[in-house]
């Protein structure tokens, strides 16, 4: 298991110039890592849609690469957005921050804790770069392989769950944050 | 009359770049044409909710995505509905297949699609027109553009 900054702190050594869409608890904490008009806090959100939301990003931007942190519990409320992600290749690397909870709420088990293999979902649905961690060394040691190269890839990490959690803030209104996004993008 | 051809023609001459869809009957019937013209991306998704998404994607890198489903998909997709047209404000356009839209006007079904497809649009405040057997190609790409030069979302149910 790891400490979700630490495993954030990964990403932010090996985002590169990637938009990086974060979800859920990881927006609580990413903006302490990295605060560029290429991060995108997607709270408000629709919880689920961050992969997809991501996809049409990597689609409509060829090259530059979108990494989505998504939730086991988003993950799990959307699994057909795997599919959808296998069959319109595009540099979108989804992470999915695996800590058997719904952790915004409050910490209540998913119906899959401990039981879902979401490397092997991922496989199964078409999506052939597929990585799975639980220790904190090796996500490091394989980070700017899994973070590079042709998408999509999956990468599944184990993290450790926080109880007594509420839905963090977004660091900015979502008006500006699109905004700077659309800059940042050459809009 | 609504056909493959002529609706790949509008789209294209709303600078539409992107159709993101889960078909129905109706819908499914313009596959072979939207999925081969070249100046046209079919994005098949899994589901509806998972349309508006990519279709929000698309738009905020700078694309013009379409959203086409049926009605059954549009009561699916309400969260995303709800949070990308009026959470991010994002000014999406959908095509909506009305399943029934005629047997119901006509009191010969007890399907409920066409019951509640409108009020639920209401409900989402997501301006829209109808497109019966009046219509063609041509008011679905006048709605386009009239919600484009709004800058606000907007739909087109299409009678079936």
């Amino acid at each position: 298991m790891m400490d979700p900054r630490a495993a954030l702190e990964v990403l932010a050594a090996h985002r590169g110039d990637r938009v990086v869409v974060t979800t859920m608890s990881a927006v609580g904490v990413w903006p302490q890592l990295s605060d560029t008009p290429l991060d995108f806090a997607y709270i408000p959100s629709s919880m689920s849609q961050g992969p997809a939301l991501g996809l049409g990003l990597a689609l409509a931007q060829p090259g530059r690469g979108v990494v989505v942190v998504n939730g086991d519990g988003c993950m799990l409320m959307s699994l057909g957005s795997l599919v959808t992600v296998a069959n319109h290749p595009a540099d979108l690397y989804l992470l999915i921050f695996d800590n058997g909870l719904y952790e915004v709420t409050g910490g209540q088990l998913t119906a899959g804790t401990g039981r879902v293999d979401f490397a092997a979902m991922a496989r199964a649905a078409g999506i052939s770069r597929v990585y799975a961690f639980d220790v904190i060394d090796d996500w490091r040691a394989k980070a700017a392989e899994a973070l590079s190269g042709p998408g999509p890839v999956v990468v599944w990490l184990k993290i450790e769950g926080k109880y007594g959690q509420m839905t963090p803030p977004a660091p900015r209104p979502m008006a500006e944050q699109i905004g700077r996004l659309r800059r940042a993008l050459g809009q | 009359m609504f056909d493959g051809p002529s609706v790949a023609t509008a789209l294209k001459g709303c600078g539409v770049t992107h159709v993101v869809w889960v078909p129905d009957g109706v819908l499914g019937q313009w596959d072979a044409a939207l999925s081969a013209d070249p100046d046209l991306s079919l994005i098949r998704v899994c589901r509806e909710g998972e349309a508006v998404a990519v279709a929000s994607g698309l738009h905020l890198g700078g694309k013009r995505p379409i959203v086409l489903m049926q009605c059954t998909g549009l009561f699916e997709a309400g969260d995303a509905l709800r949070n990308f047209i009026h959470d991010l404000k994002l000014p999406l356009f959908f095509l909506i297949g009305v399943r029934s839209y005629y047997a119901h006007q006509q009191g010969k079904t007890a399907d409920t699609c066409p019951v509640f497809t409108e009020p639920i649009l209401q409900a989402w405040r997501l301006p829209y027109v109808v497109l019966d057997q009046r219509h063609g190609p041509g008011d679905l790409a006048d709605a386009y553009r009239q919600a484009l030069a709004e800058g606000r979302p907007g739909a087109a149910l299409l009678a079936e």
